[in-house]
């Protein structure tokens, strides 16, 4: 049996790496819905979803079983080809990006490395681009095959705005790849670490160690976040699908699980720019301390323990009998979690990497939904003119900028 | 067979398949989207090769902006199918010898055990980004930035049509 294990290896572990990322990125999507909706409930001074299950933990699995069982009509007149090849390309496109983001060093165990990720691509951005362009097909089919006025015009808006706002995402992070020099998304992020500077040599900042020379990226990370919004089509630039004007913009006219595939397209594709945001300015699943700071190791415990405890908490004055079980249970389970890590130093070492990816990451996630509870939303004259008269210039200057700088500190 | 050769396979009778699907096609939209998969498809090729940043820059460019600024204007447009004419006598007294000739002439040269066909040796190719990069701003810079100009005086043509309807 170890002989088979050590000879397929690269085609087990793989294959392992990929379920548990569909995995988990269905999860964490399914409970970014729940997220999204408390938060800006909160937001708006209501509670959110609160019926199913304790704190409405169980709506995203309500909302997935409707989808599942809601009928699925097909409207007259549709390109049935386009019609069901646009919500499955979306879907699809947005699962394959996550193939080449590195979430953490490499991995060794059992006498076997292998690096924490699917893919490690030495021309992994290139690849994350290459999918973002082909992601304007999904939208566009969507809006031509459904036959409808509304969809036509939301996935028009669509691809005139992505095509628009892909220009300002490549060049945005010219300057990134000029200081570091490498595709590599993996490189990328090793380029930022300095083992006594923390955050300080990130690319957001810039403050290069020895032969690393840094520039500040800040004006790159603006852009990139704001490209990156308008092509993951959120608020402010959800125009494909204003629904004040557009019903619901290119899936219009898709229901039941057809529809999901978009919805969980679209926040796939939120999670994957949030980790490029992540990797690219914010050094990855580097720490933001240095190094000798050892006692930052147990941040992740420090965390866990009180919010467990504060799950506990709550958990045992909850209005329903149900919430008064689970809630101390996930408290607790969370808390011995926390003092486990803590117990055990090889796994908190282990943990370090994906904690701090996984942390910037959320920060990314709430600020997206955080912006969708607070911004009004752009006219699509203001789109266009914003993306092409002010957001490529800038970004243009940020790798003239970034290159001069580069130059000057070479001779 | 090895992997590679079968991975050549697929990708090559997808790229036809996908060729042959853009002529028989009706609906414009639909021939767009054969043509884009015969750029992945080619893309995939180039992969083979080893050239992986061609590989990418040619989903980034022909799968990604030029197919989709096709598929923009043909919705735009809204154009509806085509309608199928028989065979016109431009195309069954010049189009179809001539088709014949050409693959011909390709079969011949595939057939013949030629020493004008060189088998491309994938290592001694310029793959990596930065040899390439290289090579692109050193010994091809003049074309290279011919090209962009050209590219650039196309861009300018096309706003100067559209400001002569203001």
């Amino acid at each position: 049996v170890k002989e088979f294990l050590t000879q397929y290896a690269f085609l087990i572990v793989p294959i392992i790496k990929v379920a548990l990322l569909v995995f988990i990125v269905l999860t964490v999507d399914a409970y970014l819905t729940w997220l999204e909706r408390k938060v800006i409930a909160h937001i708006q001074a209501r509670w959110g979803p609160h019926r199913v299950g304790p704190h409405g933990l169980m709506q995203p699995l309500a909302d997935g079983l409707k989808f599942i069982f809601k009928e699925d009509p097909m409207p007259a007149g549709v390109d049935k080809f386009g019609f069901f090849l646009a919500p499955f390309l979306t879907l699809m496109l947005a699962l394959t990006s996550l193939a080449v983001i590195p979430f953490g060093p490499d991995i060794h165990l059992f006498g076997y490395t292998t690096n924490f990720g699917i893919a490690d691509v030495n021309i992994s951005l290139l690849v994350l681009f290459a999918i973002t362009a082909l992601g304007v097909y999904g939208v566009a089919l969507a809006g031509w095959a459904s036959n409808s006025k509304y969809s036509l015009l939301g996935g028009l808006r669509s691809s005139a705005q992505m095509i628009s706002y892909e220009l300002a995402l490549t060049l945005s992070v010219v300057g990134v790849l000029l200081i570091a020099g490498d595709f590599s998304l993996k490189h990328i992020v090793e380029y930022q670490a300095s083992p006594n500077r923390g955050l300080l040599t990130w690319n957001l900042f810039g403050f290069g160690v020895g032969d690393h020379l840094g520039f500040t990226q800040t004006i790159g990370f603006v852009c990139f976040f704001i490209a990156a919004i308008a092509e993951t089509n959120r608020v402010p630039f959800d125009l494909p699908e204003a629904e004040s004007e557009l019903v619901a913009g290119f899936h219009t006219e898709y229901a039941s699980m057809k529809f999901a595939m978009f919805f969980i397209g679209e926040y796939t594709s939120m999670i994957s720019v949030s980790c490029l945001a992540t990797i690219l300015f914010f050094g990855g699943w580097l720490s933001p301390f240095p190094e000798s700071w050892t006692f930052t190791h147990y941040i992740p415990s420090l965390i866990l323990i009180p919010f467990g405890a504060w799950v506990i908490f709550d958990g045992i004055r909850y209005e329903t009998i149900w919430g008064r079980i689970v809630l101390p249970g996930v408290g607790t389970a969370l808390a011995v979690i926390g003092v486990a890590l803590a117990v055990f130093p090889p796994v908190n070492d282990f943990v370090q990497g994906p904690f701090w990816f996984l942390s910037k990451v959320f920060i990314f996630l709430f600020v997206y939904i955080w912006m969708r509870g607070t911004l009004p939303r752009f006219r699509y004259d203001q789109l266009m003119a914003f993306g092409w008269k002010f957001l490529l210039p800038v970004s243009i200057f940020n790798v003239v900028l970034t290159s001069a700088v580069i130059f000057w500190r070479m001779r | 067979m090895t992997a590679a050769l079968a991975i050549f396979l697929v990708l090559a009778a997808i790229a036809v398949f996908g060729a042959i699907n853009l002529i028989m096609q009706r609906h414009p939209i639909h021939s767009a989207l054969s043509l884009v998969v015969v750029m992945v498809a080619l893309a995939g090729l180039y992969l083979l090769l080893g050239a992986e940043f061609v590989a990418a820059v040619q989903i980034i460019v022909y799968g990604g902006a030029i197919m989709v600024l096709f598929i923009f204007v043909i919705m735009l447009l809204n154009a509806g199918e085509e309608e199928r004419t028989n065979f016109s006598t431009l195309a069954t007294f010049a189009g179809i010898p001539l088709a014949l000739a050409v693959a011909g002439l390709i079969g011949a040269a595939i057939v013949r055990p030629s020493a004008h066909l060189a088998t491309a040796a994938s290592d001694t190719l310029p793959s990596s980004t930065k040899t390439l990069s290289m090579l692109l701003f050193s010994e091809f810079v003049y074309p290279f930035e011919l090209t962009s100009f050209l590219i650039l005086i196309a861009i300018l043509g096309a706003i100067v049509l559209a400001q002569r309807e203001h």
